[in-house]
């Protein structure tokens, strides 16, 4: 997924960038209206994420321009102010969504995730990976020709396991990426989704390793 | 009451007065509240109903009644004021005078019309019309005249049989033989005709109608011209000899006038008379009193009311008077 | 919060005053003039008469055979008959010396100019309006002046005069009532547009603050103008404080964004247990203290939209569907199901901003105690009122707490005490209170807690 990032501050921009890349999106950033504009008008993104508060100018007014050339990019405005007066104002000039600073990226993930679902229903590009084709934006994960329909939480933890095929997640890891702050996690937790997603892998031709004392890995079934 | 009063009139002259009234009676005396003193031109005959009615109705009222000339009502009042208490008089100009030099007492708020009231002082309670009282004897077998024309034509006709046998008021002595001649001056040329047609027949003057209808009573004269039609009905009353013409050329109709004396010291119980005579009086003593009720003429059929307005003073005026007089003078005395 | 002003005399009495003041002025400008016009008019016509009936008198002498002879016509006294019966008293004096008549009747004094000479004076006690004329007439060989003087009483004239009196005062009183009526009218209607204009100001919601466009009597333009001025100024400062809030706001949570989003990184790296403990717990206190900054701010909103509450109608179910609609991404995120039942559609009148915040911060209780792969359950019911109510299958309140936690609300405008997990009912409760509802806590039978915005 391609992401268009208007942040002035470079350090939030920076922070955002490499928490989506990890993601597997890719992230452009413009500090500024004039390099949004620039953006827009050469490349495609999949989602804008604009800053209200910009150097040259209000976000809103790139909003209501972006909108009036009948661009129809998901845009999350990213507010600072309070909850009620501006929000509104943002959801009127044709956002999607917003994000009160300071957020928690889970939340901003969740959210991207649901304004793309809203606006087409699922992704233009899915990833296939030996025999499962995944579909993040609609959550779905195609099996063996027979597409299933995953929770929140293991949806977040295929898609984490299918981003980097290979690669170890130890269970803290995957309980920072899956659960918020204030939950209670306990070791347990992981390894339920842990054992439900093998249950949805079955026929895939993938598994789910376990590395004692490592954490987990997605593998080909050989 | 006839009766009653008869036997008045007969003790009246043995009783003597220092004044010299024509008549004098005191009503309801025994009363213990005020007296008023009333002079009149009217004979007590006609008049004691009147008062008979107001004493019965105000029985603490005593009412002295003086009687005397129309001429000599005048003269005594403006002499003395406060003896009396209320004025009554024929005479309506002189009475209007009294009024207009001050002599009366205003009364307010007496429902009378405004025609027969002058200033709120003087107000009228009878109309009387001036009248030629006839002896049918002397015209036995021939038409009454009617008009003062005819009157003159008769009295032409027959000069021998009327000589000294006709009478009128001495307009020099009479108050109200003055006004009538004055009245009747203004109206018709006829009047000096007969007067001097009268003054040729040695004519018989009178201060008083009362005089004037005891001599025609008892035929001492024939005709007597003017004289008061109230006096002349109750004289002719059960006598076929006299004959009351109302002149049907036209007719001079006088009111009997009213008022308080302004120097009265009774002003309650002199206005109480007065309203009593305006507007009681019509109602409870038609039958008692011979006064006639006040009516309106307009002069419309002949008959014309003299008017209660200044126009009465012309003829008091003094030089006026001399010269009305010598003019009648002229005519009558020859 | 309004302070009345101080009030020195009122517009509207000085208007009726200074109105019905110049009325009854000239109300009595008017009963004069008539009045003094009309006297003119009644003595002029007294005088009429009487000169008429002194030449009548004056004719009426000739000298015949030297003697003066004055033979008073009868009408010249007759038309001095009024409706009054006014007395009338006359002297006629020949060359000076009192010949007939009343002798107490003087003649006018000095030379009588003219034909006549009027003149006003006293007569038996009687105020007696009199005329005197003379005239010369001349016989054989001798010449002789005769003088007239006739006076009247005046009772007919100020008869007449009062009658005319009376008129040109009820003339003057009726002017004065239709003017003073007239002038009530014309103060209302003029304080009327005042009382429109004050009607428009007061109507307005507290967000409007645009210039006012409707036409005024050109005397309150300059206030409308300076009216609508001050309206600009204070829309001015209001929109830069508002921008000061916001650019205050950015500052301070763009950086905390920024840290926040480098300690959650920096966690992913860090093995140690304790440097993780530290880091979650900075995130803990960033998240903690930008929630309590929000709600405080959206308390101190909430508190001066229900100080001036807009109600406009809207549909319950609409509404609260497009909230659950947000908050789903969020419920997802904890597994929990958001789930919206109850009437299709309930018509109510309030401010949907404020409701919209009440119900969202019920939810966000709710959905803080759900335990995973739970359901938050959300009914909207119209009878016996429109109800809202959010339940979940948490631990419930505390039962000897549920009392205490109502008592916070109560002082809960006094925020400082409650910053934290209790502000987001106390703005429920709030939101219910401006409504003229109220907030019920709950715990069900079946374990969890309800909530019931009752509005």
């Amino acid at each position: 997924m391609k992401f268009l990032l208007v942040e002035d501050n470079l350090d939030l921009a920076n922070a955002i960038s490499s928490r989506m890349q990890l993601d597997g999106h890719v992230v452009d950033n413009a500090a500024n209206l004039e390099d949004a504009r620039a953006f827009v008008t050469t490349e495609e993104y999949d989602l804008i994420l604009l800053d209200i508060m910009l150097p040259d100018g209000d976000g809103r007014e790139f909003l209501r321009q972006h909108r009036a050339s009948r661009l129809d990019t998901p845009v999350i405005v990213l507010t600072a102010r309070s909850q009620v007066s501006d929000r509104i104002g943002s959801l009127d000039l044709g956002a999607d969504d917003y994000v009160t600073k300071p957020f928690d990226h889970a939340e901003l993930e969740a959210r991207c995730r649901a304004v793309l679902r809203r606006k087409s229903g699922s992704s233009k590009s899915t990833i296939e990976v030996g025999g499962i084709i995944f579909d993040p934006v609609a959550g779905h994960l195609t099996v063996d020709g027979v597409t299933l329909s995953l929770r929140n939480r293991e949806l977040r933890m295929i898609e984490l396991f299918i981003n980097a095929p290979g690669q170890v997640f130890s269970k803290q890891k995957l309980a920072d990426r899956l659960f918020s702050y204030d939950d209670n996690v306990s070791d347990n937790a992981i390894e339920v989704y842990v054992g439900r997603l093998r249950k949805h892998l079955e026929k895939s031709g993938m598994k789910i390793t376990t590395l004692r004392g490592l954490g987990y890995r997605l593998d080909h079934d050989d | 009451m006839r009766y009653l009063i008869a036997l008045v009139l007969l003790a009246v002259p043995c009783l003597g007065w220092a004044d010299d009234w024509e008549d004098r009676l005191i009503f309801n005396e025994s009363a213990e509240g005020p007296r008023l003193r009333v002079i009149s031109s009217t004979d007590t005959v006609l008049f004691a109903p009147v008062i008979e009615g107001f004493v019965a109705e105000n029985p603490r009222i005593s009412v002295e009644y003086l009687v005397s000339g129309t001429a000599d009502i005048n003269r005594r009042v403006r002499a003395t004021p406060d003896a009396f208490d209320v004025i009554i008089s024929s005479a309506m100009d002189l009475q209007l005078k009294l009024a207009n030099d001050g002599f009366a007492l205003p009364v307010d708020d007496v429902p009378v019309p405004h025609w027969a009231q002058w200033h709120h002082s003087l107000f009228a309670f009878t109309s009387e019309p001036a009248t030629i009282v006839i002896n049918r004897t002397a015209f036995e077998g021939q038409p009454i005249p009617q008009t003062r024309q005819s009157l003159i034509e008769a009295l032409r006709k027959r000069p021998e049989e009327f000589r000294g046998k006709v009478g009128t008021y001495d307009v020099r002595q009479s108050g109200l033989g003055y006004l009538f001649a004055t009245q009747d001056a203004r109206a018709s040329e006829t009047y000096w005709r007969l007067m001097e047609v009268m003054g040729g027949l040695d004519v018989r003057l009178y201060c008083c109608s009362g005089e004037m209808i005891n001599d025609l009573a008892d035929g001492s004269i024939l005709v007597a011209y003017n004289v008061l039609g109230s006096y002349a009905a109750v004289r002719a009353e059960g006598k076929d000899a006299l004959e009351v013409v109302l002149p049907s050329d036209f007719q001079t109709i006088m009111m009997r006038t009213a008022m308080v004396s302004k120097a009265t010291p009774e002003p309650k119980a002199a206005e109480l008379l007065l309203r009593y005579l305006v507007t009681e009086r019509p109602a409870v003593a038609e039958e008692a009193s011979p006064l006639p009720l006040l009516q309106r003429n307009d002069g419309s059929d002949g008959r014309e009311t003299i008017g209660l307005d200044p126009a009465l003073l012309t003829f008091l005026d003094g030089l006026k008077r001399t010269k009305f007089l010598s003019a009648w003078e002229d005519a009558v005395i020859q | 919060m309004t302070t009345s002003p101080t009030v020195s005399g009122s517009l509207r009495n000085r208007l009726v005053v200074t109105l019905i003041g110049g009325a009854a002025v000239l109300a009595i400008l008017l009963f004069l003039t008539v009045r003094s016009y009309a006297a003119k008019v009644a003595q002029q016509g007294q005088d009429d008469i009487l000169g008429a009936s002194v030449s009548s008198i004056l004719d009426a002498a000739a000298l015949r055979d030297g003697q003066l002879e004055v033979d008073i016509p009868y009408a010249a006294f007759s038309m001095l008959s009024t409706p009054s019966d006014d007395r009338v008293f006359y002297a006629i004096y020949q060359d000076g010396e009192f010949l007939s008549g009343y002798e107490d009747l003087n003649l006018a004094d000095g030379p009588i100019e003219g034909r006549w000479a009027f003149q006003t004076g006293q007569v038996r006690g009687e105020r007696v309006r009199q005329v005197s004329a003379s005239r010369k007439l001349v016989g054989l060989g001798r010449q002789t002046e005769i003088e007239v003087a006739l006076g009247q009483t005046q009772d007919a004239l100020s008869d007449t005069l009062d009658q005319i009196s009376r008129n040109a005062a009820y003339l003057g009183i009726g002017f004065f009532l239709l003017t003073a009526a007239l002038s009530f009218w014309v103060t209302s209607s003029t304080i009327g547009q005042l009382n429109k204009l004050t009607n428009s100001v007061t109507r307005r919601g507290p967000q409007d603050l645009s210039p006012f466009k409707k036409p005024v009597p050109k005397e309150m333009a300059p206030l409308v103008t300076s009216l609508n001025s001050l309206m600009g100024r204070l829309d001015q400062s209001l929109s830069q404080s508002e921008d000061f809030i916001a650019e205050a706001a950015h500052r301070v949570r763009t950086p905390l964004a920024t840290v926040r989003s480098y300690a959650e990184a920096t966690l992913h790296r860090v093995e140690r247990e304790d440097n993780r403990e530290a880091l979650k717990a900075m995130v803990r206190a960033i998240d903690e203290s930008s929630r309590a900054a929000g709600q405080l701010l959206d308390h101190a909103m909430i508190t001066f939209r229900a100080d001036h509450l807009e109600r406009e109608d809207i549909d319950l179910v609409v509404l609260i569907r497009d909230l659950v609609q947000r908050l789903i991404p969020i419920a997802e995120m904890k597994e929990l199901t958001l789930s919206l039942s109850g009437e299709p559609s309930v018509p109510y009148s309030g401010d949907s901003i404020l409701i919209q915040n009440a119900v969202r911060n019920m939810v966000d209780n709710a959905m803080k105690y759900a335990p995973s792969d739970s359901a938050v359950e959300i009914t909207i019911i119209a009878h016996p009122e429109p109800q809202i109510q959010v339940r979940d299958s948490g631990p419930g309140f505390p039962p000897d707490e549920i009392d205490t936690l109502t008592r916070r609300f109560e002082r809960g405008q006094n925020a400082v005490g409650t910053i934290g997990s209790g502000l987001g009912l106390t703005i429920a409760q709030d939101v219910a209170t401006a409504h003229g509802g109220s907030l019920i806590l709950k715990n069900r039978s079946k374990g969890g807690a309800c909530v019931i915005l009752s509005l």
